[in-house]
């Protein structure tokens, strides 16, 4: 059956997607059902200039947008823009020399990732990965979710986010060197002794 | 004429890694940043955890959905259609 083989294919996108908006596993899974019904009964108006992935996750973020605001929880989007596209060093500024002859070399040297060969190491990795991009604020994690972790392109999850391409890549931008940072900080609490 | 390489500071370094992971550079900001490398341990460590993390982005997209969601699913597929023929 067809169905099979879509929801194979989307469900855990889906899910992914919808718990980055409504923060809450049974509401996520409530969300991804109301978007399947919906697209079901929109598939007739689905028209070929997208692709069926980019509808069918708008669908998704639509349907989990609609949740959070019946919930009078959705921060309009100019308001999340202005606080999370910004400007400014994604680094922080005391890991580098503030003046003298290295000024602007890093005086705290990031600590490398343990090697991504070990599988132990890389299951420990992926799992901090899964936690830093759930601690993004609500824009930069959506960005990051449909561009690194989805796959989509940048013009796609600019059409299903609704922004402009200038706050797509400053918004990956950030939401990249926060959740480096923020494995990072993991990585070097628990090697403390 | 060749012009003199840019210095680029690590600190304007990080603020690049995504363009130069996008190859969206310009060939001389491609170059500044590539001999900034050559001689900066620290800057070569942070764009190896930056390349780290998006690769493990991209494998964290790949991973199975749970099992127990797609027969719930399945059945209110059915159910819809059922609804929508009869």
């Amino acid at each position: 059956m067809a169905f099979t083989s879509l929801v194979r294919a989307y469900q855990p996108a889906f899910l992914r997607l919808a718990y980055t908006w409504v923060r809450d596993a049974t509401a996520a899974s409530e969300v991804v059902q109301q978007s399947w019904l919906s697209a079901l009964e929109s598939l007739s108006t689905f028209q070929a200039k997208s692709s069926l992935r980019t509808w069918l996750f708008g669908i998704v973020i639509n349907t989990a947008r609609s949740h959070v605001r019946a919930r009078k929880r959705l921060v309009p989007l100019s308001v999340l823009l202005a606080e999370e596209a910004i400007d400014g060093p994604t680094v922080d500024p005391e890991r580098f020399f503030s003046e003298g002859e290295w000024l602007g070399h890093w005086s705290d040297w990031p600590t490398p990732f343990p090697s991504p060969e070990d599988a132990l190491e890389t299951e420990r990795l992926r799992a901090l990965l899964e936690r830093a991009i759930d601690d993004l604020p609500p824009l930069q994690r959506q960005v990051m979710v449909l561009f690194d972790v989805e796959g989509l392109s940048g013009e796609e999850t600019c059409n299903i986010l609704g922004i402009s391409s200038t706050h797509q890549r400053v918004l990956l931008h950030r939401a990249r060197a926060k959740a480096r940072a923020w494995i990072e900080q993991r990585l070097s609490e628990s090697e403390r002794p | 004429m060749s012009e003199k390489p840019v210095d680029l500071s690590c600190q304007q370094l990080v603020e690049l890694v995504d363009e130069y992971l996008a190859q969206s550079l310009t060939l001389e900001a491609r170059q500044a940043f590539d001999v900034h490398l050559e001689t900066c341990p620290p800057c070569s460590t942070y764009l190896e955890q930056m390349k780290t993390v998006l690769t493990l982005a991209g494998a964290l997209g790949k991973a199975r959905a749970p099992g127990d969601v797609e027969p719930q699913l399945l059945a209110l597929f059915e159910q819809w259609r059922e609804r929508s023929t009869s």
